[in-house]
């Protein structure tokens, strides 16, 4: 390997990159809007749940807890109907998440003691908001109970005992439940893949499409060279991207930031480099740039948009997927970087990240190069 | 006219189909996609893991525990001696709920004093955290009653048998076990078509034009609206065919209903693949380069996913990305797709969408096929 040529190369590369400043303004911009876009577009904190409300009775009683439902800041009374088809239209047109029904004796049960339910019909398509929603639904009505109980129990003469037991809970890490600070620094992963494997899966491809590779394999240019003369530039601008993203998740999204640097720099550019030699080994084997793109998209880009732990949760799959998680880099790089921004984990600690992370990189770069021969095929 | 198109047509298949990996990537990968998508997309919490330490050791702490032990949410993994061990599992990430059961647990039960249960949640998925603690809260809240409800049968069984209480009967509608894959699979069909489509019509014709073949079309008599149709309609219907398979999958394998009609689908399907052929169509005109039309498309594609309500509700966002969403088609292909599926409401429900769909089509549609003439000029 000669210094000279491997510059040469890489000089190339860069001129190619610079000269066409759309993806260069691209690339340089993708890791702003992608954090934008899941810091802002990626949330689980459900409010203001449209209600509609199908009161039978219309009591004092079923008023009083109509009104709970109406203060609560989880939930908005939309609208009263008083018929059943009503409620059905709309929950089928999505108009309401949820449908309370009274029955109609409601006032009149509860004096006779006992006890009455409130049936709730919930939009259930989307499993995880009607699970947030029946939680905090029940709640209310659970404390509305608790409020009669109290009252009757009083009525009587007994004496009031205060409840057995107390949940005191407390959320580690990310002591508010912010979505953002869960989310925003699995960016990173996803802002390195699309570098990493998508842009550099096309770099190859395309000279063969174009058929400069024939130019480039009459050069004196050595295999090795070549592949690390196309990757430094990648390098380069994937790393400056993960930069931009660590500013603005501790900045722009206050995301506490824990951990050292140090810990972040070694994983993320142990990181980098397995995606850019998987991308080089895409582009080689694919040879166009269709097939390397959409190759490329399966190996590198979901991955770490869904079996990363990015936004779901590995123990959370079946445990065949959880077992192919385990050979894909994402998975250590994410979990790393989770650990580094929220629990401030020491680069010491996250051997179970860095090693499998380190591995990857020199397997993947000793495929890149295996596979790559100057031959005219 | 006709004959032109023809031969465009025939020109267009054998290129598609004359590749062997190019034949590979149009329909292996989305179906990967649609099985990885509806393996690992999930938001249900199941078997959290768990740890407990009790330092009370009475049949009353064994009582509660034994409740997290038989629920399906918790898998109790740890029942440890000393608090630092506890610090330490959640600190490694290994359990993600720990309870502590303080000594004298059982002696302020019988005091009647409120007995404190205390829960530490990993809050770093800040999803996770949310709901596993509603499931310990919930399960504590039964506990307690349970409690209370026997000492008050000890004082009075009386009170017991006529104390008011009310309940919340949730009826999850839709989707009755709450299944997160019934609600993701439908997603998926819908980005998985904006994806290929997308990209398939914009390679397509950024493809000749980095090839330098563009030119050599333009001087044959075939009008750029020939050329333009020449070059849609073959992905229009590799688009359909990939469609349809994704949706057998989900439909076959991962056993996700299909209450509506099929008619009400495929319109639906048909009017959201214009939307995106007019997209494609659009990023085709600003790329000179397939790797620009990749760039260009995923930071068309990556918002879209995220701002359709594919993984997170539109009501969580901010109001103003909110408004934004009325302007992405796939926002609407997914409430068609969901209501078709799941809820099986037809036209007379979904017509607005079908219409706004239609809309943002065609504009797409005129625009990119303004911008076409004026590229080629």
């Amino acid at each position: 390997m000669r210094w000279g040529r491997l510059k040469a190369m890489a000089g190339k590369e860069i001129i190619q990159i610079i000269r066409d400043p759309r993806s260069l303004g691209i690339v340089l911009l993708m890791p702003v809007v992608l954090v934008l876009l899941f810091g802002y577009g990626v949330s689980l904190d459900l409010k203001h749940l449209p209600v509609y409300v199908y009161d039978r009775e219309a009591s004092q009683q079923s008023q009083a807890l109509l009104k709970r439902f109406q203060s609560n800041q989880y939930f908005d009374i939309v609208r009263a109907v008083n018929n059943y088809p009503d409620l059905v239209k709309a929950l089928d047109s999505g108009k309401a998440k949820m449908a309370l029904v009274i029955p109609y004796d409601f006032s009149e049960r509860l004096r006779a003691g006992g006890a009455v339910s409130v049936q709730a019909l919930v939009d259930a398509s989307d499993d995880n908001t009607a699970n947030v929603l029946i939680g905090y639904a029940q709640a209310v009505v659970q404390g509305y109970s608790n409020d009669i109980q109290l009252e009757w129990i009083q009525r009587r003469g007994q004496q009031v005992q205060p409840p057995p037991l107390s949940v005191e809970t407390r959320t580690w890490y990310n002591e508010n439940l912010e979505s953002s600070a869960f989310i925003v620094p699995g960016v990173l992963a996803v802002v390195m893949s699309v570098i990493g494997a998508f842009l550099t899966s096309l770099t190859i491809a395309r000279e063969w499409e174009r058929g400069t590779m024939e130019q480039l394999i009459s050069t004196p240019v050595s295999a090795l060279e070549i592949m690390l003369g196309k990757l430094t530039p990648y390098f380069i601008v994937g790393m400056f991207d993960a930069g931009v993203c660590v500013v603005l998740a501790i900045f722009w999204f206050q995301v506490p930031f824990r951990g050292t640097v140090l810990a972040l720099l070694v994983s993320s550019a142990l990181f980098l480099i397995a995606l850019l030699c998987l991308g080089y080994f895409i582009s080689v084997v694919a040879k166009n740039q269709l097939a390397a793109s959409q190759i490329a998209l399966v190996a590198t880009f979901l991955p770490a948009f869904l079996l990363s732990g990015f936004l779901f949760a590995i123990e959370q799959m079946p445990q065949f997927v959880q077992l192919v998680t385990r050979i894909l880099p994402a998975r250590y790089y994410v979990s790393s970087l989770k650990m580094i921004f929220l629990k401030g984990t020491p680069i010491g600690m996250l051997y179970g990240q860095l090693v499998p992370l380190a591995i990857f990189a020199v397997a993947l770069a000793l495929l890149a190069t295996r596979t790559f021969h100057k031959r005219l095929v | 006219m006709l004959s032109r198109l023809k031969q465009m047509l025939i020109k267009e298949f054998l290129q598609v189909f004359r590749d062997k990996r190019t034949r590979f990537v149009l329909f292996v990968p989305p179906i990967v996609q649609m099985l990885i998508f509806g393996y690992a997309a999930t938001f249900e919490i199941q078997h959290v893991p768990t740890a407990i330490l009790d330092l009370d050791h009475t049949q009353e702490s064994r009582e509660l525990i034994s409740r997290f032990s038989s629920s399906p949410y918790f898998q109790v993994g740890w029942q440890l001696t000393r608090p630092q061990e506890l610090v330490d599992l959640i600190d490694r990430g290994e359990a993600t709920v720990a309870l502590q059961i303080h000594p004298g647990f059982s002696e302020d039960l019988r005091k009647g004093q409120t007995a404190p249960l205390q829960v530490i949640v990993d809050a770093t998925n800040s999803n996770t955290a949310l709901i596993a603690a509603g499931y310990v809260n919930q399960i504590a809240q039964g506990f307690a009653q349970d409690y209370q409800t026997e000492r008050m049968g000890r004082i009075s069984p009386y009170l017991v048998d006529n104390i008011p209480s009310v309940e919340l009967q949730p009826r999850p509608w839709y989707n009755v076990n709450l299944k997160s894959r019934w609600f993701f699979v439908p997603g998926v069909i819908g980005s998985l078509t904006l994806v290929l489509v997308t990209t398939l019509t914009a390679f397509a014709v950024v493809r000749e034009r980095e090839i330098g073949t563009l030119e050599q079309i333009m001087v044959t008599p075939i009008r750029p609206f020939e050329f333009i149709l020449g070059k849609t309609v073959p992905f229009f219907l590799i688009g359909l065919l990939d469609v349809s398979l994704i949706a057998a999958v989900g439909t076959l394998w991962f056993r996700v209903p299909l209450r509506g009609s099929i008619a009400v689908l495929f319109a639906g399907t048909v009017l959201f693949m214009l939307c995106m052929l007019g997209a494609g169509l659009l990023i085709s005109t600003v790329s000179s380069t397939q790797q620009q039309a990749m760039v260009t498309a995923f930071f068309f594609i990556m918002p879209a996913i995220i701002f359709s309500g594919f993984g997170f509700p539109i009501s969580t966002m901010p109001q103003w990305l909110q408004y934004l969403t009325y302007f992405n088609p796939l926002r609407y292909f997914l409430i068609v797709l969901r209501g078709t599926y799941l809820k099986g409401t037809g036209f007379s429900i979904l017509w607005p969408e079908m219409i706004a769909m239609a809309a943002l089509g065609s504009f797409l549609l005129v625009l990119s096929v303004l911008r076409f003439h004026k590229a080629l000029d």
